[in-house]
């Protein structure tokens, strides 16, 4: 193990990192829409919305790359394998986070939600700056907890031919007969990323706005 | 394309052999994890400062870490320290060292929700340490520890499927090898979904008449 394989390892951490923090936010994004379908009170999105939160759940996220990998060729789609890397993660983080926010939303005080509709706002002004800004600051903390399992969940998009910190490690301990060094550093490198983002999530929720009193 | 899932459907028998190898890594890795998870909690618990940080390093590497990072690390990386195992022996201690951690830190939470006040009673009535861990704090944290570990049994149950890329014959390996035989990937990876899925509904449903059956129980 030399200094030259654990800079390929931090390069590669980098790849990691990128996937993560935007599936991250994309499946931010999506669970805020589905959650949108499953209050829009109609009940065809409902059962839509619940049916891909159960699907995404329910099935492992490697059977879900692989399902993407191979499907998009079939109808036609070619993507690189960062983009379908990002569409399987965010897809996935999308239902858990979906169901993470599902307390959030019920937590809002139904007072606010009063108040809103009595100073004028339409059900979307009142989802759009009242509900979903509640929602989303009460489930801060499951937020990072999300980030943190897919950091993790990011090592199996090695299935779908991106080369970040799992297949580089992969790689170089196929070429250099290493395993033990290699994918120990590998672990390090996560383990260290993780840390910092607990960190700076105990951090940034110390700067955030209080919440509404009940 | 075509897509033909009877293709797929006429290779059953060996469908079902990956799915008996799933379930059964499955159920034994959650058994050893609970297990393991209970001990390593009551000796964070009872064994005093210094076990208690020697233990919490594991947990916390375990935790922080990819479960296909230590599974290649064991599978790979262990020959080089003597440590030859099978596929389905290192797939399976993978999935229970693994699982323990985090099966630690939900009893870690269960013992630490129960009233002081009830385990000096007990010592006060002459319960040994043990008689008061299995009188006491087990019945009292079960209604506690009983949600989180069933969502546990069934993160587990997913992670199953990375045991396919350590060559483990579950059924993840089994149908997409089948896949590539008949040149039929689509509809492998598909009936594969649908049955992972069957089954994490079915655990689902079975952890909820779990929950209830015992909430009726609760006293408090």
């Amino acid at each position: 193990m030399t200094w030259y394989l654990f800079q390929l390892l931090l390069q590669a951490s980098l790849m990691t990192i990128f996937v993560s923090a935007i599936s991250i936010l994309a499946g931010l994004v999506l669970a805020v829409f589905l959650s949108a379908l499953r209050m829009s009170g109609n009940r065809w999105m409902y059962g839509g919305a619940g049916l891909f939160i159960s699907f995404f759940r329910g099935v492992p996220l490697l059977v879900q790359l692989l399902l993407i990998f191979n499907l998009l060729p079939v109808i036609g789609i070619t993507l690189p394998s960062l983009a379908t890397a990002i569409i399987g993660l965010s897809l996935s983080t999308a239902a858990y986070q979906a169901e993470n926010l599902r307390g959030g939303f019920e937590g809002v005080p139904i007072g606010l939600i009063e108040s809103a509709e009595m100073a004028g706002f339409s059900r979307v002004q009142t989802f759009i700056h009242i509900r979903t800004p509640i929602a989303l600051r009460m489930t801060f903390p499951a937020l990072v907890n999300e980030a943190i399992l897919i950091l993790k969940a990011s090592s199996l998009v090695s299935v779908v031919g991106l080369v970040e910190l799992t297949k580089m490690a992969q790689n170089l301990a196929a070429s250099t007969y290493q395993p033990l060094p290699i994918f120990a550093s590998a672990g390090l490198i996560y383990l260290v990323i993780n840390l910092i983002v607990a960190f700076a999530a105990r951090r940034a929720e110390d700067a955030l706005p209080g919440l509404p009193a009940k | 394309m075509s897509f033909d899932i009877a293709v797929i459907l006429a290779k059953g028998p060996q469908i079902l052999a990956g799915l008996g190898v799933t379930i059964l890594i499955w159920v034994a890795g959650t058994f050893f994890a609970v297990i393991l998870g209970f001990i390593v909690a009551t000796a964070r618990r009872y064994g005093g400062p210094l076990v208690n940080l020697v233990l919490a390093i594991p947990v916390e590497v375990l935790r922080g870490t990819p479960f296909l990072v230590q599974i290649f690390l064991l599978y790979f990386g262990g020959p080089y320290i003597g440590l030859r195992l099978d596929p389905i022996a290192a797939g399976l201690l993978g999935l229970s060292v693994y699982g323990a951690a985090y099966y630690s830190e939900i009893f870690r939470a269960g013992y630490l929700s129960v009233p002081p006040g009830h385990v000096e009673a007990a010592e006060c009535v002459g319960f040994s340490r043990l008689q008061t861990i299995l009188f006491i704090l087990l019945p009292e944290m079960a209604l506690l520890v009983l949600p989180p570990s069933m969502n546990m049994a069934i993160i587990l149950l997913k992670d199953t499927a990375l045991l396919s890329l350590i060559t483990v014959p579950e059924m993840t390996m089994t149908v997409s090898a089948i896949g590539s035989q008949q040149y039929a990937f689509v509809e492998s990876i598909v009936v594969l979904a649908l049955v992972y899925w069957g089954l994490v509904e079915v655990a689902n449903w079975l952890g909820r008449i779990t929950e209830r059956k015992i909430a009726k129980l609760s006293v408090t």
